[in-house]
C-alpha cells in the first residue's frame, strides 16, 4: 500500500545541514522554493533531539508569500500541523503575506496567566491540602466538565468583542487584572459575527473551565530569583507562592479551527497559493477570507482571555475561603498561539507584520508600547509553563529577541514521548503518589490523563529555558516550583 | 505492507503514535465500513466505548471536495454534535454518495459515574491524512489534535 504514512516515523534530523551562527543560533540557508532562511534558535543537544519532521515544517512555512526575514523556531520545537509547535512567522500584508491556520493551532490563544498571592510557602504549607480540594471543586476541569456560567449566543457574542474586559464587567476579577493581559484584556478586531452558531453554541457552558490535555492550575512558589532587579519590577521574591493557569479557548477556539479549515483550504485553491503540506492552508491577509478569518482569531482570543479571567475569579474565591488573608494580584497573562499585528524592524523599515507564534510565547523587549508601563523597562514577563512535578519559569523580553525571533519565546518544554508511550511507561495512580511523596498535591480527573503529561514525557523544560536564554530570546528571572496541581 | 480482510479476527480500528498527539485509524471492507470505524477509534481516545450503550442516536450530515477531507469533516462534526448533545458515540453507520456523507451516530449521554472519560479530542486534523484502498481493505486515518 504505498504512498501511506503508517507509523509516524521519527527520525533526527543530520545536524551538519545546518550553518552554525552562534551556539544557539542555526541556520537553514534558503533553497528552492525558500522565500527567506530557516533560523533554529537552540542549543546543539537540543537540534540532535529535533526530528526531521520539524526540519521540513521550517522548511514549508518558508516558502509561504510574503514571509519576513526568516522562518523560526524555538528551542522547544516539535513537530505541530503545518507550523512545528515552537514556530514563529511573520507576514507583511503588502508584500502578499498571508494568514494560516498552521500557524496558529485549533487552541486558539492558549496560554498562561500568573498571579501573586502576597504570601509565603510556609503561609501556604498548613492550608495546602484544603487549598487543592477546594480548587479542584471550584475551578471545573476535564473531559465533560460545565462551567457555572450559562450564556446564550448575545452573551457570547460580548465574550467574543469584550474578552478580559466582559468577565470584570460581570464580576469576575477586578479592574486592575485587565492591565496586565496583553492588550489590556481585549483584542479589538474581534467580529463575532465571523464565528459560527455551532462554535458559539459550544461555548454556552464553557466559560470558566480549564479543558484537559496538558491544561492546568498551579500552586507555586519561587524557588530562584536569578535576575533580582527584574523580578522586584515584577513583584516577585524568593519562597512567594504564585498560582499560575495554563488553557485556552475552549471549545469555541476547537471550532473556529475546525470551520476555517475549510474556508481556508478553499480560499488556496481560490488564491492559486503554493502550499506544499495541506496543513498550512491559508488566505491572504488582505482578502475577504483573510479578514474573516483574523476577526474570527481575535474572537477566539478574546473567549481564552474571558476563561482565564473568570478561572482567576474562581482562584480567588476558592483562596478566600481557605486563607482569607491572601490577596491575589496579576503578575501577567501570555497567550502562544495567536497570531498579532505588530510593528518590527525589518531591514531598516518599521513593518506592520502579521507576527502567527504557534506554541511560542511573545517576548517584547524593553520599551515596547504594549508592556503594562510598570514593566516596560524591563521587558514584557514572558511565563513559560514546565510539567506537573518539574518547574516552570518567568523571564522578560529582550532587545535581542526583538531583532532576531519577532520578540517571541519558548512556550514550554515540548514533548519528549507519544502519549501512548508514556501511557505504557506510566500508571497514573502510581505517578500521583510518587510526586506526592515529593511533596506536591495532584487533583485530576483521569488517571490515564495524568499518565500522558508524566513529566518525564516533556523534555527537560529547564534545557529549554536554559538555550532560550543563551540565544538572549528572553532574560531568565524566576524559578517556580509546584506545590499543588489541578488537572483535568 | 499488505493489508488482507480476515474477518473477524481482524482488529476494524486503532491509534497509533504521534509524538505530541494520537493517530486514529479505521479500516472497512467499504470506505463507508473504514470511516465508521474511523469515528470509533477516535472515540475510544476519549472514552472506553465499550462502556457505551447505543441507546440514542444523532445524524450528521456533510460534504468535501474529496474523500481525505470527507473523512476530517466526518469526524469533526461527529465532535461538534458530541459535545453539544453531551454525549459519547460507540457505533456508527455511514453512507457516501459523491462528495456527500449521512451518517448516524449512537450512542448515550455521558455518566461520570460510569464512564472512564480520558482525554478531550479538540479536532480532526488535516495531518497523514489518508483514505485509501489496497486488497478490498480501506484504510481512513489521520492526526487528532488532543
Amino acid at each position: 500500500m504505498t504512498g501511506i504514512p503508517l507509523e509516524c516515523k521519527v527520525r533526527n534530523m543530520d545536524i551538519k545541514s545546518l550553518k552554525k551562527i552562534t551556539d544557539y543560533i542555526w541556520e537553514m540557508p534558503a533553497e528552492g522554493e525558500m522565500r527567506v532562511p530557516g533560523r533554529i534558535f537552540a542549543s546543539e543537544a537540543l537540534v540532535e533531539e529535533l526530528d526531521d519532521n520539524v526540519v521540513k515544517q521550517i522548511r514549508n512555512v518558508a516558502c509561504l508569500p510574503g514571509i519576513q526575514m526568516a522562518s523560526i523556531a524555538m528551542p522547544d520545537a516539535h513537530w505541530g500541523y503545518g507550523f512545528p509547535i515552537g514556530g514563529v512567522g511573520a507576514f507583511d500584508p503588502n508584500e502578499g503575506g498571508i494568514i494560516s491556520m498552521g500557524g496558529i493551532g485549533f487552541d486558539i490563544s492558549c496560554g498562561v496567566r500568573t498571579m501573586r498571592t502576597g504570601m509565603t510557602r510556609e503561609d501556604i504549607q498548613p492550608h495546602l491540602e484544603k487549598l487543592s480540594d477546594r480548587l479542584f471543586a471550584v475551578v471545573p476541569a476535564g473531559l465533560g466538565s460545565e462551567g457555572k456560567i450559562r450564556l446564550n449566543e448575545q452573551q457570547i457574542d460580548d465574550v467574543l468583542s469584550g474578552g478580559a474586559r466582559w468577565a470584570v464587567s460581570k464580576g469576575y476579577g477586578l479592574k486592575e487584572d485587565l492591565m496586565y493581559i496583553e492588550e489590556g484584556g481585549v483584542m479589538s478586531g474581534a467580529d463575532p459575527s465571523n464565528v459560527s452558531s455551532i462554535a458559539k453554541q459550544r461555548q454556552f457552558r464553557e466559560v470558566g473551565t480549564l479543558g484537559s490535555g496538558n491544561h492546568y492550575l498551579e500552586i507555586q512558589y519561587v524557588e530562584e530569583v536569578y535576575d533580582e532587579h527584574i523580578a522586584a519590577v515584577y513583584g516577585l521574591y524568593k519562597d512567594e507562592v504564585v498560582v499560575s493557569v495554563h488553557c485556552g479557548s475552549r471549545a469555541l477556539g476547537h471550532q473556529i479551527g475546525t470551520d476555517y479549515l475549510k474556508t481556508l483550504a478553499e480560499a488556496s485553491r481560490k488564491y492559486n497559493i503554493a502550499i506544499s503540506d495541506r496543513e498550512l492552508v491559508c488566505a491572504p491577509i488582505d482578502s475577504p477570507e483573510g479578514r474573516k478569518y483574523f476577526s474570527a482569531v481575535c474572537a477566539g482570543i478574546n473567549c481564552a482571555l474571558a476563561n482565564r479571567q473568570v478561572i482567576s475569579h474562581l482562584v480567588r474565591e476558592a483562596f478566600s475561603g481557605v486563607i482569607p488573608k491572601a490577596r491575589i494580584s496579576m503578575l501577567y497573562d501570555v497567550s502562544h498561539n495567536t497570531c498579532k499585528v505588530e510593528e518590527h524592524i525589518v531591514g531598516n523599515k518599521t513593518k506592520r507584520l502579521y507576527i502567527h507564534r504557534k506554541g511560542s510565547t511573545r517576548a517584547l523587549g524593553p520599551g515596547r508600547k504594549e508592556i503594562p508601563e510598570e514593566y516596560r523597562s524591563v521587558g514584557q514577563p514572558v511565563l513559560i509553563g514546565g510539567t506537573m512535578g518539574t518547574c516552570s519559569y518567568i523571564l522578560a523580553g529582550t532587545e535581542t529577541g526583538m531583532a532576531h525571533a519577532f520578540g517571541s519565546a519558548c512556550h514550554g518544554a515540548g514533548r519528549a514521548l507519544s502519549r501512548t508511550q508514556a501511557k505504557k511507561k506510566w500508571r497514573g495512580d502510581a505517578l500521583l503518589r510518587d510526586l506526592a511523596g515529593k511533596g506536591i498535591i495532584i487533583r485530576a480527573h483521569s488517571y490515564s490523563g495524568a499518565a500522558e503529561e508524566a513529566p518525564g514525557a516533556y523534555k527537560d523544560v529547564t534545557a529549554v529555558v536554559e538555550a532560550t536564554h543563551n540565544a538572549g530570546l528572553a532574560k531568565k528571572v524566576a524559578m517556580v516550583k509546584p506545590m499543588a496541581c489541578i488537572k483535568g | 505492507m499488505v493489508w488482507k480482510w480476515t474477518g473477524q479476527s481482524m482488529k476494524t480500528y486503532e491509534t497509533f503514535e504521534h509524538r505530541a498527539d494520537i493517530g486514529i485509524r479505521g479500516y472497512g471492507r467499504g470506505v463507508e465500513e473504514a470511516f465508521e470505524n474511523g469515528a470509533k477509534a477516535m472515540f475510544s481516545v476519549m472514552v472506553d466505548i465499550n462502556e457505551v450503550k447505543a441507546q440514542e442516536s444523532k445524524e450528521v450530515s456533510c460534504d468535501a471536495p474529496d474523500m481525505d477531507y470527507l473523512f476530517v469533516e466526518w469526524l469533526n462534526n461527529l465532535l461538534s454534535t458530541s459535545h453539544l448533545s453531551g454525549m459519547m458515540f460507540s457505533s456508527f453507520k455511514v453512507e457516501i454518495n459523491g462528495n456527500q456523507l449521512k451518517g448516524s451516530a449512537w450512542g448515550e449521554h455521558i455518566d461520570k459515574g460510569r464512564h472512564k472519560l480520558m482525554t478531550e479530542v479538540k479536532a480532526a486534523t488535516y495531518s497523514m491524512l489518508k483514505v485509501s484502498e489496497e486488497n478490498d481493505v480501506y484504510v481512513a486515518q489521520c492526526i487528532v489534535d488532543v
